[in-house]
């Protein structure tokens, strides 16, 4: 049998052909010839895919060999989409690849252990609290929502890192005081309630997202997080009662935020009827998902080809925010149904290998701390996906991986660098005690 | 832990179930309806990337081309002009499509394929686009256009064997090309006074006037309740519904026969067959005819009007109570489109059986060769030869000794029926017949607005003059 680095090298395969003809077949949708560059980008692609596989080998001998492959082929499609929509962007986000190539090592470098995360929990939470509530103070209104901090020419998603550390910090206070949660509980009702000293932080990381909710405008971002935690803190206890209770909770505030915010009901009214002439007419309105769901009408079931899509036309955009929010409407137009359900494929079986390493995790941290880790990854594309084909109201939140954007891919690439680590501690005991995987 | 790790699994599976369902409700359930959304642009516009099929006159002459712009997209240009902007509409990115351009676009920008392969599909290539060969006069249209002399309304011409339709003319027309810039468009659609854009022939409707008495009559004798020489009442005033109603300047006419009230258009005589008919036979008859159904012709079903008993915009219920002399006569809440009554008068030519309209002929590819032909379609027999005989000689008498004397011209042997409906500032001015009467190659229907004259007055003459146009040069 092969060793789990060579199966992960195998996987490499796969995502190599796919990207290549991915790119051949944006070439033959344009017509233009095979030109140095765009064999460049694809080629530069595959060596970087190989060094961090080498990397893997040399510091992560036992971890999960699928997870690194079915990461890059998700990269890989990103690339090849924002190529097709305009090559500078996939020039771009190429650069933004060896950035989070380099995140990914150096993640796995500084959390050898991942018990160092435990210890600055704290330090942790701070830095995701004052992360969170930067652009409100400092950046700029995206759509209406304040995701990004402008320095200079960069601009930066906090939300993007605050995602991971927020799920760090949860997981490590739910791994310390997990015990007392279920053991001091008492029941009131019928409904067992955590006890009182412990009711802090949850209310704290509630009005975190309520925070969210309402200063920052980010419904999508409130959602993940709340959702993360409310996983962790139903793993950690195994009380459904605790996750009704949250649940509760959050569609309270949201109910009462969204009578008093008129942001939040205006999203939902375009949620509900993205097809209305008037809303799709008016300002901010569902022009945005009525044109996304237009195009993967026009994709039907096999998809219109490479590069078949309509973007814009003289200048006009006919799919707003294609590169970000709508790259999956493009997708699923340019590949149809059959390729968006391979990606979802993709990425469904990356989050089961989440979870996979999450129940071989040797201790309480390490399990929860990847649950959450997958769990908020798996709700980021639900938030997405789900809203470009109006599951839930569309928000503002990247595809892992696809969507253009440099903070995203550096957060998501660290993400599976914290996976890889735990999955290589859990992996190398079982192979020293002989069990197989 | 891993008991609820394993659940948090299932909830993560069924998230994914519910994106992969709404994926396939947008790309498979509900995909048609989007793509026929009237906000979704994405259709035309994809067709502006591709050369689009000529649409041609019967001659051969180009109606509608696509040329390349230095962009690398296709535009549409209309060389004709007005002259068939409305039976042929219009295809530009931005503004949608309309007409023959829109029932059409499938063949016209070559997403239909004879032969498709899966590769083909992947790749998004659809067939060759393929041109358009339509049944449209460009003389006839061209004469018609010119006689109406800048008045507003409509003229209709079918083959009453095949319902080809060599005219199309709604005046006023409009150019194309305006569609494609966005101040042409809002410039058309603002013009209120002229309503340049409604397509007075099939989307329009008109009291009818008088030319409804041809259906009146065929009730009449295709049911047998009545025979060409039973008489009518035709004095003069005579009461119906609590109101009086009375024949053109009053005239007394006594007991007439059928064809004696249908050549002098007398219209108590009308209100009388009407009554003794009954609601029942009446709309039977007018179901038949294609009444309270969107004209059979090959434009977009959105264009289209269903003619009968109409409040303002809709169609009233066929049960309505209503007032049955006066739709007897044509007036009431009759409103009628110029097409409608074209089939009327191209169903009693044709020996009592309706045909579908059709504008266009056939598609060919590059090289000519016949990819599609439109092939003539029969809707319904909607009564006996021998009741179209009768209104044959009827319609034939109503030309050479009654209202309908100024069709009379050379020796085209005309045979049709004048309208003239009161509407608020004027006249609906109506002609609709056939010709030649022994072998009906043409049935035509004229109607012009708001004129201060009687149908056999101005409306004759320009469906005589068209109908001898096509006869002489066809």
């Amino acid at each position: 049998m092969l060793s789990a680095r060579n199966r992960e090298l195998l996987g490499l395969v796969p995502v190599a052909l796919a990207t290549a003809a991915g790119f051949a077949g944006v070439l033959i949708a344009r017509e233009a010839q095979v030109n140095d560059l765009t064999v460049t980008y694809g080629a530069m692609f595959l060596v970087l895919c190989l060094v961090g596989h080498l990397f893997i080998r040399w510091r992560l001998p036992d971890a999960d060999p699928y997870i690194y492959p079915l990461t890059a082929a998700l990269a890989g499609i990103g690339i090849v989409t924002l190529y097709r929509i305009d090559p500078e962007l996939a020039r771009e986000q190429a650069q933004w690849f060896v950035i989070a190539l380099i995140g990914f090592m150096a993640t796995v470098v500084l959390v050898r252990d991942i018990s160092i995360l435990e210890r600055y929990r704290y330090t942790i939470a701070i830095a995701a609290f004052i992360l969170l509530i930067l652009p409100r103070l400092t950046g700029g209104v995206v759509n209406g929502a304040y995701l990004q901090i402008n320095v200079g020419p960069l601009s930066f998603q906090p939300t993007e890192i605050a995602k991971l550390a927020i799920v760090i910090f949860v997981a490590a206070y739910l791994a310390e005081t997990r015990e007392i949660l279920v053991t001091q509980e008492r029941r009131f009702l019928g409904i067992s309630f955590p006890p009182l000293g412990f009711f802090g932080p949850m209310i704290a990381i509630w009005a975190m997202a309520m925070i969210m909710l309402v200063f920052i405008r980010d419904l999508g971002s409130a959602v993940m997080f709340f959702g993360a935690f409310l996983a962790l803190l139903y793993v950690a206890t195994g009380r459904v009662s605790y996750v009704v209770l949250g649940l509760a909770m959050f569609v309270f505030g949201f109910e009462f935020f969204s009578q008093t915010v008129g942001h939040i009901q205006a999203r939902a009214d375009i949620w509900q009827n993205p097809l209305d002439p008037a809303l799709f007419r008016a300002q901010g309105g569902s022009y945005q998902i009525a044109q996304g769901l237009f195009t993967m009408a026009d994709g039907g079931v096999l998809g219109s080809g490479f590069g078949q899509s309509l973007i814009s036309v003289g200048g006009v955009p006919i799919l707003p925010a294609v590169r970000t929010d709508s790259i999956y409407a493009l997708f699923t137009g340019e590949t149809g149904l059959i390729g968006a359900v391979g990606m979802l494929l993709l990425y469904l079986v990356l989050i089961e290998r989440g979870l996979k390493t999450a129940m071989i995790a040797r201790d309480a941290f390490g399990k929860l701390l990847a649950t959450g880790l997958t769990f908020v990854f798996a709700l980021q594309v639900f938030v997405i996906v789900g809203g470009v084909t109006t599951v839930i109201p569309l928000t503002g939140v990247t595809l892992p991986f696809v969507s253009y954007g440099g903070s995203s891919i550096v957060a998501n690439f660290i993400l599976v660098a914290l996976l890889m680590v735990i999955s290589n501690d859990a992996r190398r005991d079982d192979a020293t005690t002989g069990g197989l995987l | 832990m891993n008991k609820p790790i394993r659940r948090v699994f299932f909830v993560v599976v069924f998230l994914f179930a519910l994106m992969v369902f709404y994926t396939a409700r947008w790309t498979v359930f509900e995909a048609r309806s989007l793509n026929q959304n009237a906000l979704n642009k994405i259709p035309a516009q994809k067709n502006a990337k591709k050369p689009r099929g000529a649409i041609l006159a019967r001659s051969g002459r180009v109606v509608a081309r696509s040329v390349k712009q230095p962009d690398g997209e296709y535009v549409r240009r209309y060389p004709q002009g007005e002259l068939f902007a409305h039976p042929v509409g219009y295809s530009f990115a931005f503004y949608g499509q309309s007409s023959l351009e829109k029932y059409y676009d499938e063949r016209l920008s070559g997403q239909t394929q004879s032969v498709s392969s899966i590769l083909d599909q992947v790749l998004g290539r659809g067939g060759d686009e393929q041109n358009m060969l339509t049944n449209l006069d460009r003389g006839a249209q061209q004469l018609a256009q010119a006689q109406m002399a800048g008045r507003k309304g409509a003229v209709v011409v079918m083959e009453p064997g095949t319902g080809r339709i060599p005219v199309y003319v709604s005046v006023p027309g409009f150019p194309p090309g305006a569609m494609g810039t966005e101040a042409g468009v809002r410039r058309l659609n603002s013009d209120e006074k002229n309503s340049p854009l409604v397509d007075r022939v099939s989307s329009a409707t008109y009291p009818p006037g008088s030319t409804f008495k041809v259906v009146t009559a065929t009730a009449a004798l295709d049911s047998g309740v009545m025979t060409t020489k039973s008489t009518v009442d035709g004095n003069s005033p005579q009461t119906f519904a609590s109101k009086p109603l009375q024949n053109d300047f009053n005239q007394q006419f006594g007991p007439i026969t059928l064809e004696t009230a249908l050549v002098k258009s007398v219209n108590t005589a009308f209100g009388n067959i009407a009554v003794d008919l009954g609601p029942a036979k009446m709309l039977e008859y007018m179901k038949r005819y294609g009444f309270y159904s969107p004209p059979p012709v090959d434009l977009p079903l959105v264009q289209l009007r269903s003619s009968g008993l109409r409040q303002g915009a809709d169609l009233l219920p066929a049960d309505a109570n209503f007032d049955l002399a006066r739709t007897g006569i044509g007036q009431e809440r009759l409103g009628v489109t110029p097409i409608q009554m074209a089939t009327v008068a191209a169903t009693v030519a044709n020996d009592g059986v309706r045909m579908e309209p059709r504008l266009a002929r056939a598609f060919r590819d590059e090289y000519g060769r016949t990819t599609f032909s439109v092939s003539p379609k029969r809707a319904e027999r909607v009564m006996k030869p021998g009741t179209a005989a009768d209104l044959n000689k009827m319609m034939r008498k109503v030309v050479e000794e009654g209202t309908g004397r100024s069709a009379n011209i050379g020796d085209l042997r005309m045979a049709g029926k004048t309208g003239t409906a009161e509407v608020r500032g004027g006249n609906q001015a109506w002609f609709i017949g056939f010709a030649p009467y022994d072998n009906p190659k043409y049935a035509v229907a004229v109607t012009i607005e708001k004129t201060q004259e009687f149908g056999g007055v101005v409306a004759a003459p320009i469906a005589a003059d068209v109908v001898q146009y096509l006869l002489r040069n066809r």
